[in-house]
């Protein structure tokens, strides 16, 4: 049996360090997440089609930006927060944290994804092309192969807690480098760009436009948070199986 | 400390004299990719020069990434590493002597043969000198990124490609800097400040990226 | 409400390809996100029954 040091936090959070809480606690909130996730889009989708204007310069078509925005912002943010869940577990040695942490890659990387999709369905009809190399554009494609890079560095590794820990050191050093490689693409952007195109992805936006794509935002967070639980629902299952607790939940 | 630091250098120099073959196939494997974009795009000088710059980088990135597989696996694989991890020697030290000894035999040696290159892409003497000057600047931080992914990689099987994966975003601003420095320099621009922060990103790894290897390494012999 | 029936909301003043290819594809993917998550879960409770009943056998023999 494992025993596990966990230093006490306020709020008597320390528990949650341990997988069959955990657990619990997951499950108790993914139907909470889930609904918000499911309401907020309802009625961010009613106000992105029936409420917001059609748009002076783009059309109709810029009502992709209700989906494309909230994905990037998402990809970017999961990152953040994968990155320091990973190092809350290397600092203070919590096996949850880190399989909090690989939970939410996989959904992560699906946001990256979805934004570069709809990016390139946005660009094609705004401004003829599918993909045009433009500073946020290319930031979200290296953003996808570093997520790609923490799950395939996770599955090389057979040790689960190696796995996690090298995830984990690579998290970090993937967000400190992130704002970088941002900044970096941009000037290569800026500096690269002639005077002909002038990439302004978002029109000039009505408010009822902004409210709608803040709606939405919202929508995609509460969707990735009750993604994640689910994940690490499943994964403290395959990883605890042998444990007392994993096989009362399979048996009863 | 001082002379341990240079301890760790002189013993990984000595090491790669005798395997001079590991070493110059990095440095062929550098000449070979950068002659392939030539043979692949048209021997159109306008456009060679125009595509020189990038050409040159991402081949020193490729053979940056090919080279790392020299830089702990050996030591690893004899037992070596766990005992210099073991020695009570500040584990940061040894690190950068590694990664020192490392640039020497393949920084360096691709800083040097960008100057036959540069003629090769025909390029002027400012834009020439600045590619030579980036690469310098730039790729004691390609070893030192590395080096994180290779320590995290120790070991496994199919490393080397896992290591151009983990390794090449993080690459991307140093490509970035150092291509556009040398364009700058071409259109007649002062590439300074593309080589500032290039000093500045080698500066920051040698600053930061000794304790992630640490880590790693930790992590990957435990 | 300003579309002027169901016909122009789907054409989408002519871009509805690309608009609903994007928005197909998202919903598309989160829906097969969640679907292959209930499956993990389903396969990991099921392993875990295994490795139980296997336990169990042992410990009566």
């Amino acid at each position: 049996m494992q025993t596990q040091t966990v230093r006490p936090l306020r709020f008597g959070l320390h528990r949650f360090a341990s997988p069959p809480e955990f657990y619990r606690l997951a499950g108790q909130l993914i139907p909470w997440f889930g609904s918000a996730a499911a309401a907020l889009a309802a009625f961010g989708l009613y106000l992105g089609f029936f409420v917001a204007p059609t748009d002076f310069q783009q059309g109709e078509v810029y009502r992709v930006i209700f989906i494309h925005v909230p994905a990037a912002w998402m990809a970017m943010f999961i990152y953040a927060v994968m990155a320091f869940w990973a190092g809350f577990g290397l600092a203070f040695n919590t096996r949850t944290s880190s399989m909090w942490a690989c939970a939410m890659a996989p959904t992560g990387a699906l946001m990256a994804f979805l934004a570069l999709w709809t990016g390139a369905l946005w660009g094609r009809p705004a401004w003829g092309a599918y993909w045009a190399w433009d500073a946020r554009m290319t930031s979200t494609l290296i953003l996808l192969f570093l997520y790609l890079g923490f799950m395939a560095l996770h599955g090389a590794i057979d040790d689960p807690r190696r796995a996690d820990r090298a995830a984990g050191v690579l998290a970090l050093v993937g967000v400190v480098n992130l704002p970088i490689i941002y900044f970096s693409v941009q000037w290569w952007n800026t500096l690269h760009q002639g005077a002909t195109i002038s990439l302004t992805r978002a029109p000039t936006m009505a408010t009822t436009m902004l409210e709608a794509m803040f709606v939405m935002m919202l929508s995609f967070w509460m969707y990735s948070i009750a993604a994640s639980l689910a994940r690490v629902r499943a994964i403290l299952l395959e990883r605890e199986k042998r444990s007392s607790w994993v096989q009362d939940i399979a048996r009863g | 400390m001082i002379r341990a630091l240079l301890a760790v250098v002189r013993r990984d120099l000595l090491l790669a004299m005798r395997q001079r073959g590991d070493v110059l196939n990095v440095l062929m494997f550098f000449v070979i990719v950068v002659t392939m974009f030539p043979l692949g795009v048209g021997p159109d000088k306008d456009t060679l020069r125009l595509i020189a710059p990038g050409v040159v980088w991402v081949a020193a990135l490729l053979s940056a990434i090919l080279s790392l597989g020299r830089l702990f696996a050996l030591d690893y694989a004899d037992g070596t590493l766990e005992q210099i991890m073991l020695s009570g020697q500040p584990l940061s030290l040894t690190v950068l002597g590694k990664i020192a000894a490392h640039w020497l035999i393949t920084g360096a040696p691709i800083t040097v043969m960008s100057v036959a290159l540069a003629m090769v892409f025909d390029m002027a003497a400012g834009p020439g000198a600045t590619l030579v000057a980036s690469l310098l600047l730039g790729t004691p931080c390609l070893s030192l990124i590395g080096a994180v992914g290779a320590a995290l990689t120790l070991g496994l099987r199919g490393a080397g490609v896992l290591v151009t994966l983990l390794v090449l975003p993080l690459y991307v601003p140093v490509l970035i800097c150092g291509a556009l420095a040398v364009e700058r320099s071409a259109g007649g621009l002062s590439p300074a400040p593309g080589l500032m922060v290039l000093g500045a990103l080698s500066l920051g790894a040698i600053a930061l990226a000794p304790w992630a290897i640490g880590a790693a390494l930790r992590i990957s012999i435990e | 409400m300003h579309w002027a029936s169901w016909q122009d909301f789907w054409a989408m003043g002519g871009s509805g390809g690309y608009v609903w290819g994007a928005y197909g594809v998202v919903a598309l993917a989160l829906a097969a996100e969640v679907a292959s998550l209930r499956s993990r879960i389903r396969r990991a409770c099921e392993a875990a029954r295994r490795t139980a009943d296997w336990s169990t056998k042992e410990r009566e023999q």
